[in-house]
């Protein structure tokens, strides 16, 4: 009796040991996913990965995977936190068939680049992270796809001369940058002493203390400083607050240009009328006017597997970050498997992928992302990929298109990068890489 | 030339930016005074408070209807947590009970994302921010108005506090609430009402702070804001919230924008905790709170 009550208990745990492991399957690519969608900045983490999840789920639903591989995901909760994100990556770091993460927070993936180098995984931070991360020779595995702060710093610029007639209009403007007390707002103050020493402009950076809920005496200092344009490089609270303040000191909206993130409907709405005709960049339009939005609502949400609870938000700023990105990362292992096989890759098999990354708009249109994003052509040691941007000013209901795609001034801003990239490659012992066929060194 | 109307300009914004800060400094106020305990969750309920109004008008309740039904959860709240929180821990040191609203605080913001999502929303209670330019001096209307609300708080509370029974009670336990049990009064009741107080303290806070920053999670941080008021005005004394929300407020905005250059900026952050502090070692009570003198 006591024996089959024993042989019961090992079955038992047998079954639940079982139960427990990760399921293992030879066809599938995993995406570790630290996601945040409670705490703070909830909003932009339920927008962001509810996309990337929506496009994997659509390549999954629609196409069977990728040649045949099943994507699969797994999230851990990080309300943003570096700890949190570091705890969720040494628990899913060992899943089989690691793709890429992609954490959406400079902080997390500050703290994850020595841990994702020795692991050999790419990390990839669209329109964030490190500048000098766009050096691939010394940054293998890191990829901040689309956008990086000096792109978007020159962006920026170049549509402020696009609205005044051309560069040498530039000449005596004064531009006011509002920076978050951060070092993610910090980030790019250099860059815009040397574009107003090039263009012969004069800019005062004006920081606001973190959160940013509170920016009466900075925007006093402003109206007494009379710029033509302020440049909000803001985050979370810090941004209607900022717009609504304008308001109060009679600064006009149209003339404060957001940086992309500053840029999503998070942080209008709650301005109300005071965000009407704000200007910000961005990487990827917003609306559901895409043919591979409407695949989505289509496939997806028709399946009942969409991932945003209110499918108002389809479409929006941050959802459509996210559906880029899951382009980006699908195509990148598309890529891959086409050198190394229609199978689950390693991660550095991924890498190399990336590292080939190249949509020319003609590709984005099959992709049905004509208008959705420009293009992106990644090589082994420009890890950015010559992203365009454009501008978007909110009507008070949604984001309107206003320019054109612009290519940021990167040549001039590539020696800095390198540089930067340099002094860290000395510091961390790394060789840079001469070529993109050179071994990875740790 | 020295700007004297910039100056003044920095100083109005700077006062009416203080009132802000003494509505959710009220708000701990009233708790203490009559429990004793610093209530770490104000700025919580003060988030949870917002939340559920504007939540409840963007599904289609009426104004009055959602105000109403906001205050009648925000009274369920109080009570709730006087039978939950406190009354079990009667007794217990004041650390305890600090510990246990500290807590409380991160139950209220999860149950308040849970119950209502994590969208941020815009909330417009119709006051136009359009500034009002008094002499080149622009003022803003809302901060006025805002004003205004916490000068009517403080005048009912005043008149609460000093001539309806409840008062007396709140002002009894205060003093010594032994011997207000010994004279019958019953403290589970009293606290119950003084917790629905707050409660109502922070529905206000969190509408007039809801409509300046959005109704977000970062509301709840506005407690931040309130601590050093408290510390300059004194921790049982509603004139100290408002007289020290003045003065943290006037403080933060002329050191951001006569210090602040020479040092790089951003210091408004931690401006008003460098003189909260350095009125603590001068005197710790605060500018009106009661001086603690213990028969030893």
């Amino acid at each position: 009796m006591r024996f089959r009550h024993l042989k019961f208990a090992l079955g038992v745990v047998g079954v639940l040991a079982f139960a427990g492991a990760p399921a293992v399957h030879a066809d599938e690519q995993f995406f570790p996913l630290q996601s945040y969608r409670v705490g703070p900045y909830a909003a932009g983490g339920t927008g962001f990965f509810g996309g990337f999840i929506d496009y994997l789920n659509l390549i999954n639903i629609r196409d069977g995977g990728v040649n045949g591989v099943k994507l699969t995901w797994d999230e851990g909760e990080t309300q943003y936190e570096v700890e949190r994100g570091v705890e969720v990556y040494e628990r899913l770091k060992n899943r089989l068939g690691v793709a890429a993460w992609n954490p959406l927070s400079v902080g997390i993936a500050y703290a994850m680049i020595d841990r994702i180098t020795k692991d050999k995984v790419p990390l990839i931070t669209v329109n964030h992270g490190r500048t000098d991360s766009t050096d691939g020779r010394v940054f293998p595995y890191v990829f901040p796809l689309l956008l990086n702060p000096y792109s978007e710093t020159s962006g920026i610029v170049n549509y402020i001369a696009s609205r005044e007639g051309g560069v040498d209009r530039l000449k005596d403007k004064k531009i006011v940058v509002l920076y978050h007390g951060s070092p993610y707002g910090k980030e790019t103050i250099p860059i815009y002493k040397l574009l107003a020493d090039k263009y012969h402009f004069s800019v005062e950076q004006i920081e606001v203390p973190h959160p940013g809920n509170e920016q009466q005496s900075q925007w006093l200092s402003i109206r007494r400083a009379k710029p033509d344009y302020v440049v909000l490089r803001g985050w979370g609270v810090m941004n209607p607050v900022a717009l609504k303040t304008a308001q109060k000191v009679g600064f006009p909206a149209d003339h404060i240009i957001g940086n992309v993130w500053s840029n999503s409907e998070e942080d209008v709405i709650p301005a109300g009328d005071a965000a009407k005709g704000y200007i910000a960049i961005t990487t990827q339009a917003s609306g559901a006017e895409y043919p591979v939005l409407q695949e989505v609502i289509k496939t997806v949400y028709g399946a009942g597997k969409g991932n945003l609870d209110d499918k108002k938000r389809i479409g929006s700023v941050y959802h459509n970050l996210g559906i880029v990105n899951g382009i980006l990362n699908v195509e990148a292992i598309r890529i891959a498997q086409a050198k190394f096989g229609e199978r689950t890759l390693t991660g550095d098999e991924v890498r190399w992928g990336f590292e080939h990354l190249q949509l020319n708009p003609a590709r984005v249109e099959a992709l049905g992302a004509k208008g959705l994003f420009h293009s992106i052509n990644v090589t082994w040691d420009n890890h950015e990929g010559d992203g365009r941007v454009t501008f978007q000013q909110w009507d008070g209901a949604k984001w309107k298109v206003v320019s054109d795609w612009i290519a940021p001034d990167r040549a001039s801003l590539r020696p800095i990068i390198e540089k930067s990239a340099a002094a860290y490659a000395r510091e961390h012992g790394i060789t840079p890489r001469t070529s993109g066929d050179d071994p990875v060194s740790q | 030339m020295f700007d004297y109307q910039f100056l003044i300009e920095v100083l109005v914004g700077g006062l009416l930016s203080g009132v802000m800060y003494s509505l959710v400094a009220i708000g701990f106020v009233v708790i203490y005074k009559t429990s004793g305990v610093l209530n770490f969750a104000q700025g919580a309920m003060l988030l949870f408070a917002a939340l559920t109004f504007v939540s409840l008008v963007e599904r289609g309740v009426a104004l009055p209807l959602a105000l109403l039904a906001t205050l009648a959860i925000m009274v369920a709240l109080g009570v709730a947590v006087e039978r939950t929180v406190l009354r079990p821990l009667v007794n217990q040191p004041p650390i305890t009970l600090f510990m246990a609203t500290l807590g409380l605080s991160y139950v209220i913001e999860g149950a308040a994302q849970l119950l209502w999502g994590t969208q941020v929303h815009g909330l417009d209670i119709g006051i136009s921010d359009v500034p009002l330019d008094i002499v080149g001096v622009f003022i803003s209307r809302f901060d006025l108005f805002a004003a205004a609300v916490a000068g009517s708080l403080v005048a009912l509370f005043a008149l609460f506090f000093r001539t309806t029974r409840t008062g007396l009670s709140f002002r009894a336990v205060a003093d010594d609430p032994f011997a207000a049990l010994a004279v019958g009064l019953r403290l589970p009741r009293v606290w119950a009402i003084v917790w629905t107080v707050a409660g109502i303290v922070a529905l206000v806070a969190g509408l007039l702070w809801g409509a300046r920053l959005g109704v977000q999670f970062s509301l709840s941080l506005v407690v931040l804001k309130a601590l050093p008021v408290l510390v300059l005005g004194g921790f049982d004394s509603i004139a100290g919230a408002i007289v020290g929300g003045l003065l943290i407020g006037a403080i933060e905005k002329l050191a951001e924008v006569y210090v602040g250059p020479l040092v790089g900026g951003g210091i408004e952050a931690w401006a008003g905790y460098v003189v909260a502090l350095v009125f603590l070692l001068v005197r710790p009570s605060g500018l009106f709170g009661q001086k603690l003198v213990e028969r030893v």
